[in-house]
């Protein structure tokens, strides 16, 4: 079986992409989430405005788009505009369109919780950030982490997006492979390993889920 | 010593709740305020805690205003409020919700908080639930377990909200002693309540809300 000699070498270099596109973004999205999400909790109403545009814009516009802007568009803009690397772009655009759905989760996740839970923070003298992580962020998690394990498996999927930037992830490297050897074999072989990515990431989101369950 | 509270006001909008209340608590005694629903009595213990501003008035407590209180931190040492549904934090077990704020504050070291909690959960008869979460207790457990929460900050004042209105007539008596417990401990006290029954037999004074003002009762 030639085809495979050079299909699971390629796929491997493939997967190393796709890998660290999708484990940088969670990484670096989540904590950026908690923090624009407060952001756009705050009562002064040009930051609650410009979070709003963000989200609206990241959330609006396809993800293939606003990576191609970042890669080719960004350097024409004038006075800030800078040519990113292929890399760079692609993180870029992750991290921002990613931190804007995890966002929306997150306030929706701190809205769930009952008012008087803020309440008791207050009339204990707990500080406002104190409270936040301490009190509230526990229990939004526990809420939200069904829907962010929606979005988590999309993030999976999603990578496959770089080939925009001509960087070779699994399914470019399928893609190669199929061209090469006039064959469908490879795609199959990748959707295989897709499907072994969101097995792993479901059985950790769920071993994760069922952490929170001691208490109601 | 205890509470005093001179001419607040409270209005939502065009809602006036009350208008230039002034009442006195001193420390050792117990105030009940009645009235009907919608008077503003749940609006009064929210204003005493400050979760809601007052437009005008002051309130003093063993004579420091809180209503210049320079840190906001120190508000429940000074009073403390067990709310109608108690607002326990449902992640932590009883013990750590009441560790949870002298450990912050760090009013004590971290062993005179635990044990300050045992004690006081063992005061209150729930010290075999300290490892439980509050979804695990009753009704009338939770009382208590809120109860605690606010006593491990030795507030000067407690302020109650309807605490016996989930709650049947044994577990009611139960929670009239522990109050009149804290109150010969030196605690000021103010309940609100709509159960006559029991502001009879626990206060010593009732003040009754009507149309924004405070009447006292025979
Ligand atoms: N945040 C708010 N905004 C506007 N109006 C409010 C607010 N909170 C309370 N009110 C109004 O203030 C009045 C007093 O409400 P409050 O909850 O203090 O009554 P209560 O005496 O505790 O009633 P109950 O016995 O039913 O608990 C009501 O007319 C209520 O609608
Ligand atoms: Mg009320």
């Amino acid at each position: 079986m030639k085809i495979f000699e050079m299909l699971i070498p390629m796929t491997w270099e493939g997967l190393k992409v796709t890998m660290s596109v999708f484990a940088i973004t969670l990484i670096v999205s989540l904590p950026l989430a908690i923090f624009v999400a407060l952001l756009k909790g705050s009562k002064n109403k040009y930051i609650y405005k410009f979070t709003s545009a963000y989200i609206y814009v990241m959330r609006g516009t396809p993800l293939l788009l606003q990576l191609m802007f970042i890669f080719f568009g960004f350097h024409y803009i004038p006075v800030i505009g800078y040519a990113f690397t292929r890399y760079q772009a692609i993180y870029i655009a992750f991290i921002l369109n990613y931190t804007a759905y995890f966002t929306e989760i997150i306030r929706g996740g701190i809205n769930t919780i009952d008012i008087g839970q803020f309440e008791a923070t207050k009339v204990l003298g707990m500080s406002k950030s104190f409270a936040f992580t301490r009190i509230i962020l526990p229990q939004v998690m526990k809420n939200i982490i069904p829907s962010l394990g929606n979005e988590i498996i999309t993030l999976v999927k999603d990578t496959s997006l770089v080939y925009i930037l001509g960087v070779t992830d699994i399914l470019k490297a399928a893609k190669s492979v199929s061209n090469t050897y006039s064959t469908f074999t490879p795609y199959i072989f990748v959707a295989f390993v897709y499907l072994g990515i969101i097995a792993i990431m479901t059985n950790i989101l769920s071993s994760i889920e069922s952490k929170f369950d001691y208490y109601r | 010593m205890g509470l005093v509270v001179e001419n607040i006001s409270k209005s939502f909008g065009k809602i006036k709740v009350f208008d230039h209340l002034s009442f006195e608590v001193d420390a050792g005694s117990i105030l009940c305020v009645e009235g009907k629903s919608g008077e503003g009595k749940t609006t009064l213990l929210r204003c005493l805690n400050k979760l809601e501003q007052v437009d005008e008035g002051s309130i003093f407590i063993d004579g420091e205003n809180i209503l210049q209180l320079k840190d906001a931190r120190k508000i429940g040492s000074k009073i403390g409020l067990v709310f109608q549904n108690y607002n326990l934090f449902p992640h932590l077990t009883v013990m750590e919700n009441l560790t949870i704020t002298p450990n912050y504050l760090k009013i004590m070291n971290k062993e005179d908080v635990n044990l300050k909690a045992k004690k006081i959960l063992k005061s209150l008869e729930i010290e075999d639930k300290e490892n439980m979460y509050p979804y695990q207790l009753s009704g009338g457990q939770k009382q208590r377990v809120a109860i605690a929460r606010a006593c491990m900050l030795n507030p000067a004042v407690l302020c109650f909200d309807e605490p016996t209105s989930a709650l049947d007539e044994d577990t009611s008596q139960k929670i009239s002693s522990i109050i009149k417990n804290l109150a010969n401990q030196g605690m000021a006290i103010i309940v609100v309540t709509h159960d006559i029954k029991f502001s009879r037999d626990i206060s010593d004074l009732i003040l009754k809300l009507e149309d924004g003002k405070l009447n006292r009762m025979q």
